[in-house]
């Protein structure tokens, strides 16, 4: 919520101003709380009130501002931000206020700025030219930047979840447990993707190679081939899995359609990323000729970005592997304006990652085999994520039977696909 | 003796449109004008009055109607501020005439905007002030301050009813004319709370500025055209004096907005 301070003076009880304005408020989607009222002693003396307006919206505050100034509202000024400069390359100043993932405005020259994005454990660079307000991380800390310091003039919209139980958002309001009905829940998610993608939103996917492993990388493949991933976020597992799948039909070597180990399996994987790199990446490979199926295949068919992030134990990597882990923080950051929901799956420390950059209107599901994931990411900050304690394969298998077809092809009333056998 | 100000309307007529009533392709009448201008001063000097009158200029069509020159309280002379720019001209005349005739000129301070007796009449003790089309309620606060007397704002709803004292008119015993729709729900309470009995002037009439009227004690000057109003107040026991002024309604104004009260209290 948003408020304001505003003042009354004159005659307003005998004028009946302040039962208006009060009223005009309430009218117009506001609220308001009495700080003080003074009433004349004497017939002809003014009386005063003071009045803290809120509205859900700075837009809805404006109008109310403007409406009440009418009626002899005078405005309590609000306070400016304070503002520090960076005192090196990489530090923000003593005192720095540091950002949520919440929706951010500042005070800043008289009205108020958006901060952009709403990511969490960041600084607020100020650029007094253009007014904007950006949410910053250290290693974009340049010397000299203007930084938000103290609380002052500095507002948080906190994101509330609706509790109208329309959607598997609201219907999983609250926590994970590997003892709800499923698949009533993967129904709404289901159709909350296909809502999504109707009202042009942008669907992130974060993955682990368990995707691969449990045999659920061609249910993935078909979503993506069918338009409702934008964005894939992994690791170097999950696509050099996903390609000695390709390549080899083993995931860590195991043969996915027997469950058999294959002989000599465990070079599979070595062997998958020596291809991909000797064809100078996955997309190249992909233009060669050389992969042919899989999740990363058909990321680079449909062209759905993907970044993939390195970690100190990966194999390879993979070319497109970014193992710089602030240029993939950037990477990723930059793709993600835009995203509207995100599915993270089978991957504890990519889905952490991912969630401390995602503002919390993002509508966030992690599906793990394991209930401490998604318990780990709401405790880290991305609250609004929402979970649900399943194996993959099963879980994509039911889903993409629900989503039932590709996103041009499900018309917008098209009921949810029955269960599939 | 009352006292009035008047300017006779050698320079009058529908030069710009600031309210619904003018338009300039519906100009006033020049000679009918100044008929039904002449036929005022002589129904008010013949009651009594003292007609002041005020030099008209040109280009200032509007300086005509008097009332909104300011408030006089007194030997005191609020000069009006007026919103639009097309009648700022005239408050240099205003100011110039009641400095010349010994008056303390009182002006608002910047940004304040008030048009006179238009938006401010006294009903019993108690200063009505109307605010929102042309007077903002701001200045409201400070005729409260400046005069230590209770002000009653109502806010003006019909574009219409521009001024309040086109749509409400005070009356000696505290009562008043008035047409409620001219106000918000608000509005019609206060003004109901603050006066002792209230004549209702049907739409058709108000829309004839039967509110726009003179009041002299027991004689009240109003425009013709309005005899649902006349009844009522003969039976209350006024004397009504009906005067054609159709040439002025042309641009919104009627009897009251041709005269200031000098003083109003």
């Amino acid at each position: 919520m948003f408020s304001e301070q505003i003042e009354l003076r004159g005659h307003i009880i005998d004028s009946l101003i302040l039962p208006k304005v009060l009223d005009e408020i309430l009218g117009r989607g506001g609220n308001f709380r009495i700080l003080e009222v003074r009433i004349g002693q004497e017939r002809t003396d003014p009386s005063f009130a003071r009045i803290e307006v809120s509205g859900p919206s700075p837009e809805i505050m404006d109008d109310l501002v403007r409406r009440l100034r009418l009626h002899g509202a005078e405005l309590v000024c609000e306070a400016d931000v304070q503002l520090a400069p960076a005192p090196a390359e990489g530090v923000f100043p003593e005192d720095f206020y540091v950002t949520t993932n919440q929706q951010t405005f500042i005070h800043f020259n008289g009205r108020w700025v958006e901060v952009r994005p709403a990511i969490m454990d960041s600084g607020i660079a100020v650029d007094r030219g253009p007014q904007t307000a950006t949410a910053l991380k250290f290693c974009d800390v340049r010397k000299g930047m203007e930084f938000v310091v103290g609380h002052r003039g500095v507002r948080v919209v906190p994101h509330q979840r609706s509790t109208a139980r329309t959607d598997a958002f609201e219907f999983m309001a609250s926590n994970i447990s590997s003892e709800k009905p499923k698949s009533a829940v993967i129904r709404e998610m289901a159709e909350e993707f296909r809502k999504a993608k109707r009202a042009g939103g942008k669907v992130l996917v974060v993955g682990g190679p368990a995707i691969v492993h449990t045999g659920a990388g061609e249910h993935l493949e078909k979503l993506i081939a069918w338009g409702y991933v934008d964005l894939l976020f992994a690791g170097n597992a999950l696509a050099a899995h996903d390609i000695e799948h390709a390549l080899y039909g083993t995931s860590l070597g195991v043969y996915l359609r027997e469950g058999a180990v294959a002989e000599e399996g465990h070079e599979n994987h070595m062997r998958a990323i020596n291809t991909i790199r000797a064809a100078g990446g996955i997309a190249a490979a992909v233009a060669k000729g050389v992969l042919r199926q899989g999740v990363m295949y058909q990321c680079v068919r449909q062209k759905t970005g993907f970044v993939l992030a390195g970690s100190i134990r990966d194999d390879g990597p993979l070319p497109e592997v970014i193992t710089d882990a602030l240029e993939a923080q950037r990477a990723m950051r930059a793709q993600l304006v835009g995203v509207t929901h995100a599915l993270m799956m089978g991957t504890m420390l990519h889905s952490i990652a991912v969630g401390n950059m995602l503002p919390a209107s993002v509508k966030t599901i992690c599906v793990d085999i394991n209930p401490s994931v998604v318990t780990k990411l709401a405790d880290r900050g991305t609250f609004q994520a929402i979970g649900l304690v399943t194996d993959l394969e099963p879980f994509l298998r039911e889903l993409t039977g629900f989503v039932g077809g590709p996103v041009k092809e499900v018309k917008a009333d098209a009921p949810v696909a029955a269960l599939p056998a | 003796m009352r006292r009035l100000l008047l300017c006779p309307p050698d320079y009058y007529g529908i030069e710009y449109e600031i309210n619904p009533w003018m338009r300039r392709t519906r100009n006033a009448e020049p000679g009918l004008a100044c008929v039904q201008w002449k036929a005022l001063c002589d129904t008010l000097r013949t009651l009594g009055c003292q007609i002041d009158l005020l030099a008209p200029q040109p280009g200032l069509p509007d300086l005509v109607f008097t009332a909104n020159a300011g408030l006089v309280i007194g030997r005191r002379f609020i000069l009006s501020s007026f919103r639009h720019k097309e009648r700022r001209g005239e408050e240099g005349h205003f100011e110039r005439w009641f400095a010349e005739h010994g008056f303390e000129v009182v002006k608002l301070p910047p940004k304040l905007i008030f048009e006179g007796e238009g938006d401010g009449l006294f009903c019993g003790d108690v200063l009505f002030c109307g605010y929102r089309f042309r007077s903002d309620i701001q200045s409201h606060l400070f005729l409260t301050e400046l005069l230590h007397n209770l002000v009653v704002s109502v806010e003006l709803v019909d574009e219409r009813f521009y001024h309040l004292d086109t749509c409400f008119c005070p009356l000696p015993d505290g009562s008043a004319i008035w047409f409620p729709e001219a106000f918000d729900g608000y509005g019609q309470r206060a003004i109901r709370e603050h006066c002792a009995s209230l004549i209702e002037v049907a739409r058709e009439e108000a829309v004839h500025f039967a509110c726009n009227a003179i009041v002299l004690e027991r004689d009240i000057v109003l425009p013709d055209g309005c005899p649902g109003l006349c009844r009522l107040l003969d039976k209350a026991g006024y004397r009504t004096h009906e005067l054609p002024m159709n040439e002025f309604i042309k641009a919104g104004g009627a009897c009251k907005c041709l005269a200031l009260l000098v003083p109003a209290r």
